[in-house]
């Protein structure tokens, strides 16, 4: 089981100047997470998606996030 | 990885210029990722091959290292990546996804 706060904090670190949205679908481990961030500047949607999953690469594996609908963008 | 899996996977993109991996099949998708992407594909009538990766440990591992991708389902169009379910559902909305892939399959 994983908490939001805990999800917000992995993406934060990886991205310090993300804005993060982050909710529940269904249960607890089926979240849907939207992130803003410069960061995502010139990056394809597969390189920004995959930022995102390596910030949260080990609680994906162990299925502590069982589902992620993940939306990503880049501030205007 | 081992060469075995590697080989393939690599197959199995060189054999379909769409090809999916999911969970389940076409006609009974066992995830909602997996069905999302079918639906698509299906509603842009486009060909694609698929292969259930709930049917072999070792494809349903290798193919998240192959791509650097930590989840099922993912879609390949011409041996490159594409995205999983959320990203085809968005190039879908925004039209670039019909676009792309006719633009792939015709050259």
């Amino acid at each position: 089981m994983i908490t939001k706060t805990e999800v917000f904090n992995l993406i934060k670190n990886k991205l310090p100047s993300a804005q993060i949205f982050i909710e529940n679908i269904k249960g607890n481990d089926h979240l849907q997470v939207t992130v803003i961030a410069s960061e995502f500047n010139g990056l394809s949607l597969v390189k920004q998606h995959q930022l995102i999953y390596s910030a949260l690469k080990e609680e994906l594996a162990s299925e502590a996030i069982h589902a992620l609908a993940l939306k990503t963008e880049t501030p205007n | 990885m081992d060469n075995l899996t590697k080989d393939k996977i690599q197959k199995l993109i060189d054999a379909n210029p769409v090809m999916v991996f999911m969970k389940g099949t076409k006609l009974m998708p066992q995830c909602g990722f997996s069905n999302n992407v079918v639906q698509i594909l299906n509603s842009l009538g486009v060909q694609f091959g698929t292969f259930d990766v709930l049917s072999d440990f070792e494809v349903r591992e290798g193919i998240k290292e192959y791509s650097d991708w930590p989840t099922i389902p993912q879609v390949y169009l011409k041996g490159e990546f594409l995205g999983g379910s959320d990203i085809l559902i968005e190039m879908y909305n925004s039209g670039s996804l019909k676009e792309k892939i006719e633009i792939e399959l015709a050259s």
